[in-house]
């Protein structure tokens, strides 16, 4: 079971740790004022990194050897210059800056890729590096392809990739979400690329475009690591589920006291297990009655149960990115972090949770290390 | 030779404190002090090298005019001054 936590947040990396009692206590902050989007613990290497963002002065990308003690500012995804005279407009109809605006999903290959990881990024960009992070090279041909500059932006300014799943089975065999593009997936590492997004449904579009694959907003696409066939999505306007691999994805509707949310996690052995974050959707974006509340289904979506033990159910208006809800290889410890500043872990799979803080700065992201 | 000074700001992230270069222009001076400090371009400059869209350059008290091509004359005695461009309250 993991005893250490990433929080990654608008005012720094905060690193929280489970002491000899059971309690779970923040151990340290880098980045003390910075605005870090995300971190990701390289289990492979015992590399640590995180994204900053420092709105001025650009996206940065640091790396740490030691569980953040020291950290080394290391290269970020560069885009190259676009071709002379090329202003790409996006499906909405603005324009697509050739330029890092965000680092939004960092994963790290297999056991067997030693040093490959992969960031996806704004405005869309897929890149990957084959030196722990020191140098990044854009995937051209995900890049390149026509259906790319279908995606778009949605609520923000540019579209993004914000999940990566690299399949336990075969690294070469990486699935991504994308806001607002749908599920990418590739079999010969990044080669060629298939838009894997049918059975989605977008409400939000004109009915006849509601089911265009390239226009799905998968919020968080997670993998289940022994049963990669299966993956489960918190989609903008529901919850969708694959089991063959993203052939064909299902939706699930009812799910009390909301389908809206961002975060998703899988758990580790069993696929029939997923819990959510719910939200009032879209418009509002706060919980159901202003209670957190985690939602978790045993059965594959079947059914769900609400879950509320040790969370607030008065006046709480916590969001939870589609970043800040992680689960650690056991299946039983999980942790998400609100946009106000809360942290909650829960050992027993949900069942109670304890308080973290509640006062951190906003949190971006939450992730198990080691 | 013209003096290029840095924010302040920007030296919580790295070092690059005021240095003499040369340069006629103002991308001219700032490559030259990039050279001293080569990872402070990317704190400035875009990955194309524009300027940011939120940081300015004065040269001797104005704000230069041509943010991409950064090519503002300097001369001798220019003071090129690199900050951010801050508003609000």
């Amino acid at each position: 079971m993991s005893s250490t936590l990433l929080v990654s947040t608008r005012k720094g990396l905060f690193t929280v740790r489970r002491t000899m009692a059971g309690t779970w206590e923040i151990g340290g902050v880098s980045f003390l004022g910075d605005n870090v989007t995300l971190a990701l613990a390289d289990a492979r290497s015992n590399t640590w990194f995180a994204a900053l963002d420092h709105g001025h002065f650009g996206v940065k990308l640091h790396r740490s050897k030691d569980s953040g003690a020291n950290w080394e500012e290391v290269g970020v995804p560069v885009y190259p210059n676009p071709p002379e005279g090329l202003e790409e407009i996006d499906s909405m109809g603005r324009v697509v800056p050739w330029k890092l605006k965000l680092i939004w999903s960092l994963e790290a290959g297999l056991a067997t890729q030693p040093g490959l990881l992969w960031c996806g990024t704004m405005p869309g960009g897929l890149f990957y590096s084959e030196d722990n992070g020191s140098t990044w090279t854009l995937v051209r041909s995900l890049w390149d392809d026509p259906k790319r500059r279908l995606w778009n932006g949605g609520g923000a300014d540019y579209p993004g990739i914000h999940s990566i799943c690299v399949d336990p089975r075969d690294g070469n065999k990486v699935t991504i979400g994308v806001s607002c593009g749908g599920v990418w997936q590739t079999a010969d590492c990044g080669i060629s690329w298939a838009c894997r997004a049918d059975g989605m449904r977008a409400e939000y579009m004109p009915p006849d475009q509601a089911y265009d694959p390239v226009i799905q907003d998968p919020h968080r696409v997670a993998q289940c690591p022994s049963s990669p066939e299966v993956f489960w999505a918190q989609h903008h306007n529901g919850i969708f589920r694959t089991t063959n691999g993203c052939q064909q994805w299902e939706e699930i509707t009812e799910v009390s006291p909301s389908v809206f949310g961002f975060a998703v996690a899988v758990h580790p052995e069993d696929p029939e297990i997923a819990w959510f974050v719910p939200a009032i959707k879209d418009e509002r974006r706060v919980p159901v009655c202003g209670a957190v509340v985690v939602t978790r289904t045993r059965d594959g979506g079947r059914s769900f149960e609400t879950l509320r033990n040790g969370l607030p159910q008065t006046h709480a208006y916590d969001l939870v990115y589609r970043h800040a809800l992680d689960i650690d290889r056991s299946g039983l410890r999980l942790a998400f972090g609100s946009t106000t500043g809360s942290l909650w872990v829960t050992e027993d799979g949900g069942d109670s949770w304890k308080t973290v803080s509640m006062n951190l700065p906003p949190i971006y992201a939450v992730q198990f290390a080691g | 030779m013209p003096r290029v000074v840095f924010t302040g700001n920007l030296q919580r992230h790295i070092s690059c404190p005021p240095c003499m270069v040369d340069g006629r222009t103002t991308r001219e001076a700032l490559d030259a002090a990039f050279a001293l400090y080569p990872g402070c371009r990317g704190y400035v400059l875009d990955e194309h090298g524009e300027m940011r869209a939120h940081m300015v350059v004065f040269v001797d008290g104005q704000a230069i005019s041509d943010r991409h091509g950064l090519s503002d004359a300097v001369n001798e005695n220019s003071e090129v001054f690199i900050m951010q461009a801050l508003s609000g309250g």
